[in-house]
């Protein structure tokens, strides 16, 4: 019995948490190993263009809401992801057409688009700070958990209550059914195949008639629909504000490269990496030692690797290490 | 003299700007400013002596800015002898254990050759060593952060001089620097830009979290001071009369004796906290003089050329028997340690250190859009670049107001966008800094003042 | 007038100076063509000249009485125009087959046939359909570039120096190559420093010198010139 209540313990505050924390991550590292790898420079204005797509999702949420359109159990921004989708693309292209083509016309170096970036962000920031303010948004409505912990501790009779939110079961699922899509068209469709083959070898690509045009304006377009709704599910299991979106980009980041940059299912993997040792490392273990170790061994202490003030400090650490050891990422394999 | 212009040009009408600020806004302000673009100044030069002399990319800047603040907090403050009895010994014994510890992996590396086995013992070290550290320091950290929390609860300093931190600064954040670059300084550029920025989201992490090192979030307010205090200056006879001196046309011109007296007082107050920026702006400007001339110097020597032809042909300098990999970690260092110095100038100008406020878009990525609008590989645009930038992030929020009002001049004042838009003036200063950004970037690359090398 | 012509041509990269001079180069349908010449010749500039990677400041290039000089490399693959370059000629982190692919993008109508056509040449891609490139050999890895080149069923290959840097034996078998797809009726123009070997299978040679053509002929006729023999065929 204690240790199902143990595994129940680590599944509640380890497996489930980290699982949706992944997928979030997942779908911004997808998003920046794409950049990375067809256009070729690390976007620093990851985080706000997340954030951007996220602002769209929020305001058109408030407007279903206010005349009254809903989904029952499910949350309304759900409904609002596909005409958000549509503006983030729409500012996406926009910008690429009055930022990014001039430097990828002229073939200047990646540092010198990573500085174009950053400028980007900047303005995105402001943008996104004029619209909808720089304070602290939830935009969650419907049916809060699919699964309360009290109930879960009447049904089975154990100590231990599992809690699973309904925003961490919509991230799981929408993320499983993106990826998975994202995956089949990049390798079984000739544009997408024909997107890989951009960014492996560009040269080569021009000589065999692949249009470079086209290809941009679908990695943009693949990019804005990652970015909205990555962006939009961490703010539904969380909470939207901007600061922490920019933030976010510095995991984000830690879980591209650490798949193996321009590698979209390194990156993939690379967000559970990320997120499962984040929260493994800074987990107090107290409580999960009381059900499997006999009562003269219980520990005093909360058996705690790190103070979860160093959440962040875990995946740059990791990040760190892969570079310095692995440069080229812990996953191996095609490059996108 | 010709040649030099556009360079005269550029900082005179840069000057011509603060100074309408004093006429126009306050002079307090049009200092305040002017100090703050004098420590962005040191920044951008250590940014530029990265990225302008050797193209190394350093989004590192908030991490040792804040290395700098911690050193004027470590320098300044008098110690704290409670604590120090407390837990010193505790802390002590964990540094002297961190340094037994990184001596045995370095002796593990040297030893033995790379395989497997050594990986494993390297990682046994130091999981072994995070344990026992963590066991010596843990009782030392809470006896410590227990010393009078409110108001104390950390070892506190050295009680010297702030000054001398100045110094201090720059060597921790030289030390960050060399080990930073030993480990990563390989990267490919634009590696390198995202290591450097998560590193030093990691020393603020430490910093924030630490209490007994600074007291953490809960800030080190009072700093000692290099200049007098204003309520002191208000006290002293005379500073007194240089007010009276310096206003007596205008103080002559009212003739009652107490209205007199009383607007004497004002002119007191207000000249006590001009004066004390002037003191600081005097000792800013001797540092940003003492490193432009260093700088200028280094830029023109062999040494500079060497820099300079490792910067535009790694392979090429390579092939010639210059250790391309030496040179950058230096240049590397030596940029860090004059960001660390300004770190501890603003720390001292400030008199107090908050690591909650370190945050990468005001310690990083500004003193990037400061270097690149400058003019990257030139001192003098670099120095410029912290001026023009910092002017527009301070004026941008009148700047946005003004235009706000403009453009909605039309509507009624309590029209829900014109509220709407007021409110958000302060985020106009994002908007501008990214549009000039990009504006500079597409427009004149090089920046305002582009680098040029005169052959002499 | 030969099927594909590059007469005259003169020009050289950006603004920088004529690498190529007054240089002509011509080849016809089933017909192997080598250009030779020392280290700087322009070789692979006369050959990337005719693909239209370079801005001509004179002369003209022809396909089938066709003038394409004002073409862009993409449109002259429209017109049946494949080239392998030297290096970073396969997509390395794709498999054989989606380079195959890839060769045919420009082909909307099902490309199966041709794949198998490309198969029943070079049998090795079959056995190795499915894996990635990159974990191929070099002489397998040229293989596949040709195949990805004749993906578009051209009528003209150009050839970079196709057997830099393999060994002496799979030199021997990628010429055999060559030679099949010559027999497909395709124009085949090649850049090697292999010369002795590559004049054996080719039908006609040019040699270039600092731009400019010095001699030409059958490759018999070259290989037996003492000019020819003495100066860039080691005697």
């Amino acid at each position: 019995m204690d240790f199902i209540n143990a595994i129940i313990l680590l599944l509640n505050y380890i497996f489930v948490p980290a699982l949706a924390y992944g997928s979030q991550l997942a779908l911004g590292a997808i998003f920046v190993t794409l950049i990375y790898g067809i256009l070729r420079f690390a976007n620093f204005a990851t985080g706000d263009m997340m954030s951007f797509g996220t602002m769209f999702t929020i305001l058109f949420t408030w407007y279903f809401q206010s005349v009254g359109i809903g989904l029952g159990i499910l949350p309304t921004a759900l409904l609002a992801i596909p005409f958000a989708v549509f503006f983030m693309i729409g500012y996406m292209l926009l910008i690429d057409k009055f930022v990014f083509k001039y430097y990828r016309a002229n073939k200047s170096p990646p540092v010198q688009l990573a500085m174009v970036s950053i400028g980007v962000m900047f303005v995105t920031q402001a943008v996104v700070r004029i619209i909808i303010g720089p304070s602290d948004r939830r935009f969650f409505d419907g049916e809060k958990f699919l699964i309360k912990a009290g109930e879960f501790k009447e049904i089975t009779g154990l100590n231990e209550g599992l809690a699973i939110k309904s925003t961490q079961v919509i991230t799981i699922f929408v993320t499983i059914i993106l990826v998975s899509a994202l995956f089949w068209f990049l390798n079984k469709t000739k544009t997408g195949k024909s997107m890989r083959a951009y960014s492996d070898n560009e040269d080569l690509a021009l000589l065999s008639g692949i249009d470079p045009k086209k290809i941009v304006i679908i990695t943009w377009i693949i990019a804005g629909i990652l970015a909205t709704i990555g962006g939009a599910l961490y703010g539904l299991d969380k909470s939207f504000k901007p600061f922490t979106y920019f933030n976010n980009m510095l995991p984000i980041f830690a879980a591209a490269i650490v798949g193996g940059i321009g590698n979209p299912f390194g990156a993939f993997l690379g967000g559970y990496v990320i997120a499962f040792s984040e929260i493994l490392l800074t987990y107090a273990y107290k409580k999960f030692f009381m059900y499997v170790l006999p009562q003269s061994m219980e520990p005093d202490g909360l058996i705690q690797l790190l103070s979860t003030d160093y959440k962040f400090a875990v995946s740059f650490s990791i990040l760190v290490i892969v570079l310095l050891y692995r440069p080229s990422g812990i996953f191996k394999g095609k490059v996108l | 003299m010709r040649k030099n212009l556009n360079v005269i040009a550029a900082y005179s009408i840069m000057m011509g700007l603060i100074i309408l600020v004093g006429i126009f806004q306050s002079w307090n302000i049009a200092l305040s400013i002017f100090n703050l673009c004098l420590i962005s100044a040191v920044m951008t030069m250590g940014a530029n002596i990265q990225w302008g002399y050797a193209g190394l990319i350093n989004f590192g800047i908030m991490g040792y800015t804040a290395l700098g603040g911690l050193a004027a907090v470590l320098i300044s403050v008098n110690p704290v002898q409670e604590a120090w009895s407390a837990g010193g010994l505790n802390i002590l014994l964990s540094l002297f254990l961190i340094i037994g510890m990184v001596l045995a992996v370095r002796y593990v590396l040297k030893k033995y050759e790379k395989s497997k086995n050594r990986t494993y013992v390297i990682a046994t070290i130091i999981i072994l060593g995070i344990i026992i550290i963590r066991f010596v320091s843990e009782p030392g950290i809470e006896a410590i952060e227990e010393v009078d929390p409110a108001k104390t609860g950390f070892l506190g300093g050295f009680g010297l001089p702030i000054i001398f931190s100045w110094i201090v600064g720059a060597v921790f954040a030289g030390g960050l620097a060399f080990i930073i670059g030993k480990v990563a300084l390989g990267l490919r550029a634009d590696y390198l830009a995202i290591a450097t920025l998560l590193i030093s989201e990691i020393v603020i992490a430490i910093i924030k979290h630490e209490d007994w090192l600074t007291r953490g979030v809960k800030n080190v307010i009072g700093l000692k001071r290099p200049a007098p205090y204003e309520v002191n200056l208000q006290q002293t006879d005379w500073f007194i009369n240089l007010v009276e001196k310096f206003n007596s046309g205008k103080l002559s011109l009212i003739s009652d004796l107490t209205d007199r007296q009383s607007a004497l007082n004002q002119l007191v107050i207000e000249g006590s906290s001009v004066f004390v920026k002037l003191c600081y702006s005097g000792l800013f400007l001797v540092v940003v003089i003492i490193l432009l001339i260093l700088t200028q110097k280094a830029l023109y020597s062999p040494w500079g050329r060497m820099m300079r032809a490792i910067r535009d042909n790694e392979e090429a300098a390579n092939a010639m028997g210059k250790n391309v990999v030496k040179q950058h970690l230096l240049i590397f260092v030596l940029g860090s340690a004059i960001v660390g110095i300004a770190g501890a100038m603003l720390v001292t100008q400030d008199g107090l250190f908050t690591p909650g406020s370190y945050r990468p878009m005001r310690y990083t990525f500004l003193i990037w859009v400061m270097v690149i609008v400058g003019g990257s590989g030139n001192n003098f645009g670099a120095i410029l670049g912290g001026f023009v930038v910092w002017f527009l992030w301070i004026e941008s929020a009148p700047i946005g107001l003004y235009l706000v009002n403009l453009t909605t001049a039309g509507l009624d004042d309590t029209h829900f966008l014109k509220v709407h838009l007021i409110e958000s003036v302060p985020y106009f200063r994002f908007l501008m800094m990214g549009a000039g950004l990009l504006l500079i970037m597409r427009y004149r690359p090089k920046g305002i003042l582009p680098e040029k090398i005169e052959i002499k | 007038m030969a099927f594909f012509e590059g007469s005259n041509m003169t020009g050289g990269y950006g603004n920088g100076p004529d690498i190529i001079n007054a240089c002509s180069v011509n080849v016809d349908r089933g017909e192997i063509v080598s250009i030779l010449g020392p280290n700087g010749a322009g070789k692979s500039t006369a050959m990337k000249a005719m693909l239209g990677l370079l801005n001509l400041k004179s002369g003209s290039v022809t396909i089938n009485g066709k003038n394409i000089t004002n073409l862009s490399p993409q449109d002259r693959v429209k017109e049946g125009i494949s080239f392998v370059p030297q290096n970073k000629n396969v997509f390395a982190g794709m498999t054989v087959e989606e380079n195959l692919e890839m060769g045919a993008f420009l082909i909307n109508k099902n490309y199966m046939t041709i794949i198998d056509e490309i198969y029943d040449l070079f049998p090795i891609l079959k056995e190795k359909r499915n894996q990635l490139v990159g974990e191929l050999s070099g002489g397998q890895r040229q293989q596949v570039a040709l195949g990805r080149a004749l993906m578009i069923k051209p009528s003209v290959l150009m050839l970079d120096e196709p057997t830099a840097g393999v060994s002496p034996i799979v030199m021997d078998e990628l010429f055999d190559h060559i030679i099949k797809v010559k027999r497909t009726n395709v124009a085949i123009l090649m850049v090697e420093q292999n010369a002795k070997q590559a004049l054996n299978i080719s039908d006609r040679g040019y040699v270039l010198v600092t731009g400019e053509n010095r001699y030409s002929g059958t490759g018999e006729e070259l290989l037996n010139d003492p000019r020819v023999r003495s100066s860039f065929l080691g005697g």
